[in-house]
């Protein structure tokens, strides 16, 4: 179906505006959110979506404890009005699972989960507004939700998509590319620079894979700083409200100082 | 039930020798165990193996009245439940982990990636059209169901024949096999789907096709799926070790060779099997 809308004119500009290898704009908020350790709402772009996780905390499910770790548990919902047709999913379908099975993949190795033995990291993740790139934005918010939370990580995972557009690489697709566009979704750790998550399921052509996998990476890195830049803020902001004691002129709080140095 | 995690000497001895390049059964890290085809009487029947794994499909078409917003195409639905006959960790009716991941990477596969021209399957439109049924069967479990369940499935889709239809006004006249040869389905491409594990240590290369005991030491697995004219259909890695951008590289490159190889196998075997089936005009 040719689509009537072009997906990158000859001018270089795409359906909203943006140039080929240009992100969405990325609003994090890491408000507290009902009684959750760490929540967020991220939006890339029209994609919103909300993170809270609770833990680690005893283990609801008995079962599904490990003895040597935490168990992860993430739960997606995918709001009715999420799309543009109002549509409830039920809780087992098969693609919500399948997608929340993906999700706890990726983290499984970047949380430190052998630190607390036998009990249950909860991750409750919300899609609000579905606007392509879900999948990226519902691990970009796990992380930070995590972060926030306090619960160790080995290292950010930080996800993008991207397409290929005849010959054309794009960046961070919205629906309208994703439905026209070979696509995936890469999760990247960036101090290392290795990869945790890596899907597509259009059919694209090999060489073009190579130069599309190497963008997104890199890609990655830049989420991860403005990531890191607003976990860095929200922490300054909740040790300001906390430092209460007033200060001696020139004296500086170590602590503060320390953590707080951008490196 | 879930059987026993492997023993620490198990674990221990494989790892070891996987360290030094060797595998159990003696194979090379990215060499795959050789798969063998067997075709059923009927047409659309495959038992597939790649050693000791066993999976059979079969592919059955009957007519149905399409729904109202596709009046111009087929419909394809993949039947995947693993039962405890393919090894006693697998529960009837309750689908486990590995049975969800093979049942979507099917669909991803099979149907996302548009194997079989669903247009070539309307017969009437609005009104009829070929829904066919391909089921999968898992016998034997000995590491890496999906490479073979992959397999089996494109070959059994590219092995049926559906009887052949002639339209008359609105009459719908379906020719039984014995009066008009059947045809085949109109395929756009045949994806082969390539599993590697790897492992916690990642001095240990990526191994092609795990057996059952490395599948269950491994720290992860990729799996792509893609066809003989080097375009990929679907890349699926989700957790497990992080691997660089350069080992994915490599593997993808590895894969494109390993394709080529299975779609020549697979066409040889086709080929031969029609041979046998000569039809014989009285």
């Amino acid at each position: 179906m040719a689509s009537r809308v072009e997906i990158l004119n000859d001018g270089g500009f795409r359906s909203d505006g943006r140039k080929q290898y240009e992100l969405r704009d990325i609003v994090i908020d890491l408000s507290q959110q009902g009684s959750a350790d760490g929540s967020v709402v991220l939006s890339h772009g029209l994609t919103q979506v909300s993170a809270s996780v609770f833990g680690p905390r005893e283990a609801k499910m008995r079962s599904q404890t490990l003895h040597d770790r935490a168990n992860i548990n993430i739960e997606v919902t995918f709001a009715p009005f999420s799309m543009g047709e109002r549509r409830k999913r039920s809780r087992n379908d098969k693609r919500v699972l399948d997608f929340a099975s993906t999700i706890k993949a990726t983290f499984e190795p970047a949380i430190q989960t052998k630190l607390y033995p036998r009990s249950q990291i909860d991750i409750y993740i919300n899609v609000l507004q579905q606007d392509g790139g879900v999948l990226q934005a519902c691990i970009n918010a796990t992380t930070l939700a995590l972060a926030a939370a306090g619960i160790p990580l080995l290292d950010f995972v930080c996800a993008v998509t991207g397409g290929v557009q005849s010959a054309s690489p794009l960046l961070d697709l919205t629906t309208l590319e994703e439905n026209d566009v070979p696509h995936l979704t890469v999760a990247v750790m960036p101090r290392t620079g290795n990869i945790t998550l890596l899907t597509m399921e259009t059919r694209l052509h090999v060489d073009r894979f190579e130069e599309i996998f190497q963008l997104v990476t890199s890609a990655g890195h830049v989420l991860h700083k403005e990531m890191k830049a607003a976990i860095k803020d929200r922490t300054r902001t909740l040790v300001a409200a906390m430092s209460v004691a007033p200060k001696a002129v020139g004296e500086k709080d170590p602590l503060y100082s320390e953590r707080m140095d951008d490196s | 039930m879930r059987p026993p995690s492997p023993s620490i000497p198990e674990k221990e001895f494989v790892v070891e020798a996987l360290k030094q390049g060797l595998r159990l059964d003696g194979r090379a890290a990215l060499e795959m165990r050789q798969p063998t085809l067997t075709f059923g009487p009927d047409l659309g029947w495959v038992d597939c193996s790649l050693g000791k794994t066993r999976v059979l499909a079969q592919v059955e078409a009957k007519m149905v009245k399409p729904p109202p917003e596709r009046p111009f195409e087929g419909q394809i639905t993949i039947h995947s439940e693993i039962s405890p006959m393919a090894s006693s960790e697998y529960e009837q009716g309750r689908p486990s982990e590995e049975e969800v991941t093979i049942a979507r990477m099917l669909d991803k596969i099979i149907r996302r990636s548009d194997v079989v021209d669903k247009e070539s399957l309307c017969i009437q439109s609005g009104q009829r059209v070929w829904n066919l049924r391909l089921t999968v069967h898992f016998l034997a479990d000995s590491g890496n169901m999906l490479d073979c369940a992959c397999l089996a499935a494109i070959v059994a889709l590219k092995h049926f024949r559906r009887p052949e239809v002639e339209v008359v006004g609105d009459e719908v006249v379906v020719h039984p096999p014995a009066e008009r040869a059947p045809m085949p389905l109109s395929m756009h491409h045949a994806p082969f789907c390539l599993t590697f594990a790897y492992f916690q240590d990642t001095s240990i290369p990526a191994i092609l096709d795990p057996s059952r005991l490395e599948q269950r030491l491994s720290a992860g697995v990729i799996s792509i799926a893609l066809n003989a004219q080097r375009e990929l259909c679907v890349v699926q890695k989700a957790g497990g070790v992080p691997l660089s951008p350069t080992e994915i590289l490599r593997i993808v490159a590895v894969s494109t060779e390993k394709s080529k190889e299975l779609d020549r196998f697979v066409r040889e075997r086709l080929e031969d099997d029609w041979r046998t089936r000569t039809v014989e005009v009285v």
